[in-house]
């Protein structure tokens, strides 16, 4: 119907021609005589031909007869054909549809075998170097890529979900000219008559607004730009920014240097509002090394050694939940903190008046760096102040940190090194000023997540022409006159930094499925090479920067740097800087009142991911909600305003007001409430759109992550938040076991398994000649981030439920992460307690309680001691359900699948049942990928390896928190960790005898600490 | 009603017979109510709201067919909710029919005449609405020939080790032989009604029914033994269908249900409120038709004894359940305990303690065995006090067991509601047909309460 779109396009163009809609309008509302009257009226209108001419070429001839009236002749014989045909409409047969095998197979392609591409995910200015298994063609799993630098192995959970972005159903299927289907064509046209014009300009009214910007290829574009059309306007914008960060750096060094750590050196880590362990620049390299050196247990030669961390923050964070000693603060107090630190170490600033208990702190953080010179670091977060940063860097080469915990390196982005709030704000400037004629904006959705006080929504419309590249039609593509689909990275070649600067070229699994453009293209039509692929732009990217290499060689480098995910030797070197005298603003007053902090979600991020229906029923670390946002407050505060959670409230700031809920959270600091990004979006899709409160309303591009001076007010209202955990404390259950790392280093088998039974069964035990698989879960490494949540979902076709059925306890994950809060000694439970985390899967046990009572023989016990449900035989009892002590067992109450929505069909894993309504499912130990290792192994003729099965759970960990192997074989890694002192069996007493075991969690606390704190 | 009743026995005991009946008047008054006399309204509108209940399961069926088990309030912790409690109360109602039938007919007890036909009766029935609970709770319910042993060409078998297979043999065993009882009992009155009848159609279904039944001295002594053998044959099943029932949830290891207990306590709570449910049924069954004569005072305050017995032996259930779980040392079992004590559903736990323990006590006393409107309520608290039992014990254990992280609340949804208030619908529709339709109380059996000696009945 190509006609009738240009038809309507022209109308949307011109006032004078008539369209279908005009002709109806004419008609609308007669009736009788006046509607005949009207009609005759119409078909003496010329313009009326006209547009019966195009719409029915040939026919209105006819009809019409040359002079208007329709010749009776010709109408009959017109309305007999119309018949005949529409008669033979009805005898179409399908097209007659051949299934043939390969005749010659694509190379590589085995039916039933993945494989495997290299390729990174761009995220947040960053990168992450992966793997992607695609089966047939359809990448339906994420893999970390071992070898990249940010990822060793493993991912976060974002990149878990990527696939199910990829196949979202709501993602953008075609080009919108002002919401109405069009074409590339059509656009180019349109670009074009404004392209002369900018040409000839020198790009004078052209801005382009850019998101995400991690590409080395789109750096040299936007050189490329600025080279043809000096006159054009380059903005920067994505809200989780770091501009703190490089303000900070800028007062400490005079220019913008990035900073990247070495956790794996530190023995002491200081966090300053540092969320450093959650997703963000580096978060799944920086949690590996963190964890590594906190392992506690000997590894070869080496002694038991454990890091300590202190956190100093203004929020419930997930860091803080793995902190030694934590120290609550308002997010006005952290900077007076670290300012006392930095002071009793010896810099000079100025010190504003901080309470006993963060003096304290102070003194024993100060005597802890002073006492592990070179081998402490102070991180200051992305949510710190300018001010915070600059003394963490200032702290850092004090105590002779800099060069061995901590690097500088030149900034990764190549353009725009000031602050993007201010770049954001100069554009909005010039579309007020009216100075924007054209405004490019790749990626990014600034009217939904822009600062409230600059109103972008309102200042964007000023742009006669407006273009925007998205995954989907967002709130900003609804504002603009143009909006172009963008490719996923999976359907995309790019390539992208890492947070050390490695570059990997980002490879695409799949075409686009919906015919999506990359960046790269945009820039290449702006620049008048509409048409070149990404490929092409990509690799002539790259064959500029190795102009030493043959074309053979370039070849062979570009194969290699495909195959490995990452172009060797691009790591951006440390530079050898100073701070220099640090001339810093007098310290901020301490306001009163309640503060709120902004920080983004751990679903959706700044508002990107929320119509991913995993990421958003995956609960939220800590606070193990779904589907929705919540404003954390302190039970302290909770209980002088007398709010429970789901307390609907009024939060005022800045004029500004949103309504939310709240959720009382230990560990939220007093007089701090904390609020998401990334929800409420009008224009989200089916999933997202609607879902939770819109916090960006409140934030102003002054204050970006806290605001003062707050006002709470009660609505009377309650709203159901949907928990998947109701209880927090462990009831004086030993379910996660915590140690001191010194009592422990003193005497290593104070943890002797006294808990579990030996087999105390009617039934005779079971034998097991060849493997016996088992899982080690570290609870000490765990950091709860949820990666393994996502990808279990991802490997084994895990449905979701949606809000409704979580709110019933009905969800569906296979792993699950139970949170519980303990009391911290001498410490108050409600604003600093100890937060345990502890990954639940199928236990697998020997003695499996589900086994017994299924009526049907569904869930039996495998040769190699699986727990194996069989779905073709459950009928749907669920007294295995109730008979499991750890409630890991999952009932499709409803037919939860999604099978009628054709995407989300080719992102399933072809080797996983789909399971139907009425069955139980749960953790099989990934027992396809067990399957696969066993065939392999038997096609070698040899045992399987310790190590080469990896449940997708084990893969992903970015701190190996999990071990999958065989306990029947003496010399693998997970027997060696059963014979681990701490290692035990949860609720052993019930003689279960579980196969998923657990070591225990260590703490590290600094006694000193704690005698002033008794003191 | 109470003062109609005078006493007249010298031992100031009710008779289990008025006095002044005859062989013919007893015949005459029970067949009178299906063949002569007019169907009273109250009939005609009870049937009418229970045949509206079972239109109402028939739509809580459809919808669990198309939609599935999701529509009930189950969820991760609590996998089992209304319908294993509504099965367990029903098949607990079941028990009193065979009691009264197969033990005390054995005992010799001949005051259960009058009340055994519509116990058993009252037993089908409460067997077929405990029946269709657990295949409407599978959630695969098309798939509910599986837990039968049956050749296949998959050569699998139940897994036997499942106290669900042992249900599936006992729940079967437990109908088909109170079906047998029942039919069985009914043959010499089914002749009675056959001869008695005026209709044609009457006398064809009857005749059918009686199976030729002639009244022959022969046919008598074989009737006799095959009575009795049957009474013998169902009488281990009285302890053995609870029991088994008991087992789904004694043998699994949830901290509330694993006990050893069990088996006794579910067999007397059974017994219990299968008596209860006797006397819901009995009071105003005797009242409509004028059946004073025949179930006298002596049955009502007989079985008001038998639910103060019983109900003491559940009651040492409940102190028991409490004593072991202190002293069993188990810190599950121990909290589980104090969860169903002061937790989310503390209020059912005590409301149980009130209708199940606190409310039978008032049968101690003589005038509240002999007022009949307060024995008619009573026995309507203790049945809805074993249903909160049942509920106590599937959903509390469920709700808070091992792991803090998974507890969860249940709520029971409109359609968990409306299938069981469709199964008493079933219960009451089926009671209808059966008080219209066939003889509620023996007839041959009366006739021989009649004291030896009166004046023999003439005809027959």
């Amino acid at each position: 119907m190509s006609h009738g779109r240009s038809l309507e396009d022209e109308v949307g163009g011109q006032g004078t021609t008539l369209d279908a809609g005009a002709v109806r309008e004419r008609l609308a509302g007669r009736g009788g005589r006046a509607y005949w009257h009207a009609l005759e009226e119409l078909a003496d209108d010329p313009r009326f031909h006209a547009l019966l001419r195009r719409e029915l070429p040939g026919v209105s001839e006819g009809l019409l007869g040359g002079d208007g009236r329709a010749g009776r002749r010709e109408f009959l014989r017109l309305m007999g054909a119309s018949l005949a045909l529409g008669g033979l409409g009805a005898c179409t047969r399908q097209p007659l549809e051949r299934i043939v095998p390969y005749a010659r197979s694509p190379e590589q392609t085995i039916p039933g075998e993945p494989l495997y591409f290299a390729t990174a995910i761009p995220l947040m200015g960053d990168a992450l170097g992966v793997l992607v298994e695609s089966h047939m063609g359809r990448p339906t799993k994420v893999e970390g890529n071992p070898d990249h630098p940010a990822s060793l192995g493993a991912t976060d959970a974002f990149a878990q979900a990527a696939v199910l972005s990829l196949y979202d159903p709501d993602r953008s299927h075609s080009i919108r000219r002002t919401g109405k289907i069009s074409t590339w064509g059509a656009f180019l046209s349109e670009l074009q008559t404004r392209l002369d014009g900018l040409n000839a300009q020198g790009g004078q009214g052209l801005s382009l607004l850019i998101g995400d910007l991690a590409s080395p290829t789109l750096d040299d574009q936007l050189a490329g730009v600025r080279a043809k059309l000096p006159k054009a306007r380059f903005h920067h914008w994505t809200p989780v920014h770091r501009d703190n960060a490089r303000a900070g750096a800028q007062l400490a060094f005079g220019r913008d240097l990035a900073t990247r750590y070495h956790f794996d050196r530190a023995r002491v880590v200081v966090a300053l509002d540092a969320d450093f362990l959650a997703s963000g620049t580096g978060g799944v390299r920086y949690a590996r090394d963190f964890t590594a050196a906190r392992r506690a247990r000997a590894q070869g030669s080496n002694a038991r050694t454990m890091n300590r961390l202190y956190c100093v923050e203004s929020w419930a964070s997930l860091t803080g939940g793995m902190a030694d000693e934590r120290l609550p603060l308002r997010p006005s107090e952290v900077e007076g903190f670290a300012r006392a630190l930095a002071s009793m170490l010896g810099v000079d600033v100025e010190v504003p008046r901080i309470s006993d208990r963060a003096q304290g702190f102070a003194a024993s953080v100060a005597r802890e760096l002073t006492n592990h010179r070179g081998a402490g670091l102070v991180v200051a977060g992305e949510y710190a102040s300018p001010v915070a940063h600059a003394l963490a860097h200032a702290l850092n080469q004090r105590v002779e940190n800099t060069g061995t915990t901590v690097e500088y390196t030149t900034p990764l982005e190549s353009i725009d090194s000031s602050s993007q709030t201010e770049s954001l704000r100069a554009l909005v400037d010039d579309l007020r000023a009216g100075r924007v004629d054209t405004l490019v904006a790749l990626g990014g959705n600034p009217v939904y997540d822009a600062p409230a006080d600059l109103d972008f929504a309102a200042a964007l419309v000023s742009a006669p022409f407006r273009v925007h590249l998205s995954e989907s039609v967002d709130e900003t593509s609804e504002s603009c006159t143009w909006h172009i689909p963008q490719a996923h990275f999976l359907e995309s070649w790019s390539d992208a930094r890492a947070y050390d600067g490695t570059v990997s070229i980002v490879q695409p699994l799949i075409a686009p499925l919906y015919g999506g453009r990359t960046a790269h293209e945009m820039i290449a039509t702006l620049l008048g090479r509409s048409g070149v692929s990404a490929y092409d732009l990509v690799r002539e990217r790259w064959r500029k920067t190795r102009t030493g290499l043959s074309d053979k060689e370039f070849e062979s480098f570009w194969a290699t740097t495909l195959h490995d995910g990452l172009v060797a030797g691009t790591q951006v070197p440390a530079l050898q800087v100073g701070v220099r005298t640090l001339a810093l603003p007098p310290p901020p007053r301490v306001p009163t009142g309640l503060e709120l902090v902004f920080r983004p979600d751990a679903a959706t991020h700044d508002g990107r991911f929320a119509n991913n229906g995993w990421l958003q029923e995956t609960p939220r670390p800590l606070t193990r909600l779904t589907w929705g946002n919540v404003c954390l407050m302190s039970p302290i505060n909770a209980r002088e305003q007398k709010l429970t959670s789901g307390d609907v409230v009024n939060i005022i700031a800045s004029e500004r007001r949103v309504q939310a809920p709240v959720w009382v959270t230990p560990g939220q600091p007093e007089g701090s409430i904390c609020l998401f990004l990334g929800y409420g979006r009008d224009r989200a899709g089916e999933l997202g759109t609607g879902v939770g409160y819109d916090a960006y309303r409140l934030r102003s591009s002054y204050l970006p992550w806290s605001v003062a001076g707050v006002t709470v007010r009660p609505t009377g209202h309650k709203t159901q938040v949907a928990s998947v955990q109701d209880h927090a404390v462990m009831e004086g259950r030993d379910l996660v076991r915590v140690h001191t790392f010194d009592r422990f280093k003193g005497d290593a088998h104070a943890d002797e398994d006294h808990g579990s039974v030996e087999h105390l069964s009617l039934y005779s035990p079971y034998s097991y000649e060849g493997n016996a698989w088992g899982m080690v879960i570290d609870l000490n490494a765990c950091i709860g981030c949820n990666a393994c949540m996502l990808a279990c979902q991802a490997e084994n076709n895990v449905p979701i439920v949606g809000k409704e059925e979580v709110l019933r306890g009905r969800e569906m994950h296979w792993i699950r992460i139970d949170r519980y809060y303990e009391p911290r000694p001498g410490e108050s439970p409600d604003d600093n307690p100890q937060v345990l985390h502890q990954p639940v899967t199928c236990m697998h046990c020997e003695n499996a309680p589900c086994e017994v009572v299924c009526p049907v023989g569904a869930t039996v016990h495998s040769s190699e001691g699986l727990n194996d449900m069989v779905y073709n035989r459950c009928v749907g009892t669920r007294y295995c359900a109730n008979n499991c002590p750890y409630k890991v067992r999952r009932f499709n109450f409803f037919h939860y699948a999604d099978d009628t929505t054709e995407s989300l069909k080719l992102g399933r894993n072809p080797d996983v049942t789909v399971r139907t309504r009425g069955v139980m499912e749960k953790c099989t130990y990934c027992v396809q990928r067990i399957s696969a290792a066993r065939i392999e192994s038997k096609k070698d003729g040899r045992p399987i390896q310790d190590g080469e099965i990896q449940s997708a759970c084990q893969q992903v960990c970015p701190t190996q928190a999990i071990t999958f192997g065989d306990i029947n074989d003496g010399s693998s890694r997970i027997a060696a960790l059963r014979k681990e002192p701490d290692h035990y069996s949860l609720l052993g007493e019930t003689g279960t005898s579980p196969r998923t075991t657990y070591l225990a969690k260590f703490t590290n606390p600094d006694h000193g600490l704690e005698q002033q704190g008794d003191g | 009603m109470a003062s109609t009743e005078v006493e007249t026995d010298p031992r100031s005991r009710p008779q289990v017979i008025a006095p002044g009946h005859t062989h013919g008047s007893i015949t005459e008054k029970i067949t009178k109510i299906v063949l002569k006399r007019r169907t009273p309204l109250g009939w005609y509108v009870g049937l009418g709201v229970c045949f509206s209940l079972v239109m109402l399961m028939l739509a809580s069926i459809t919808k669990l067919l198309l939609e599935g088990t999701g529509i009930w309030g189950l969820n991760a912790p609590v996998g089992w909710g209304f319908a294993i409690i509504c099965f367990v109360w029903w098949i607990g109602i079941g028990h009193a029919g065979t009691l009264i039938s197969a033990i005390l007919l054995l005992f010799r007890q001949d005051w259960r005449t009058s009340i055994n036909r519509f116990a058993e009766a009252m037993t089908l029935f409460a067997v077929a609405c405990a029946g269709i609970f657990p295949l409407l709770h599978l959630g695969r319910p098309w798939l509910a020939y599986w837990l039968m042993p049956y050749p296949n060409t998959m050569a699998l078998w139940p897994q036997f080790r499942s106290p669900l297979v042992w249900d599936v043999f006992a729940v079967s065993t437990y109908a088909t032989v109170s079906a047998l009882f029942w039919y069985v009992g009914l043959i010499p009155d089914l002749a009675t009604l056959r001869d008695r009848a005026k209709s044609r159609v009457f006398k064809i279904i009857y005749g059918a029914l009686a199976l030729g039944w002639r009244g022959a001295a022969r046919h008598w002594e074989r009737y006799e033994t095959a009575y009795l053998l049957l009474a013998g044959l169902a009488t281990p099943l009285v302890v053995s269908v609870h029991t088994v029932v008991s087992f789904d949830f004694a043998v699994s290891l949830i901290p509330g249900w694993h006990a050893t207990i069990f088996p006794p306590y579910f067999v007397a709570g059974a017994i219990y409120s299968g008596f209860a449910m006797v006397m819901t049924l009995a009071i105003p069954l005797r009242a409509v038709y004028g059946l004073q004569d025949f179930i006298t005072m002596r049955h009502l305050q007989n079985m008001a004894k038998i639910i103060l017995a019983t109900g003491l032996i559940v009651a040492y259930g409940y102190v028991m359940e409490v004593f072991f779980a202190w002293y069993s040392a188990s810190q599950f079992e121990g909290a589980m305990m104090y969860q169903r004590m002061t937790g989310p559903y503390a209020w059912a736990y005590w409301l149980l303690i009130l209708c199940n323990v606190v409310t039978p006590q008032f049968l101690w006393s003589k005038r509240v065995r002999n007022s009949v409107p307060t024995l008619f309520l009573l026995s309507i608290i203790v049945n809805v006090g074993m249903w909160l039992e049942r509920f106590v014990i599937v959903v509390t254990s469920l709700s808070r067991d091992y792991l803090p992280s998974s507890w969860d609340h249940y709520t029971g949804t409109f359609w968990d509601w409306s299938l069981y208030l469709g199964t008493i619908g079933l219960f009451g529709a089926l009671l209808f047909l059966f008080i219209r339709f066939l003889p509620m109380i023996s007839i041959f059996e009366m006739r021989t309460l009649v004291p030896s000696g009166s004046k023999e009945a003439e005809g027959e």
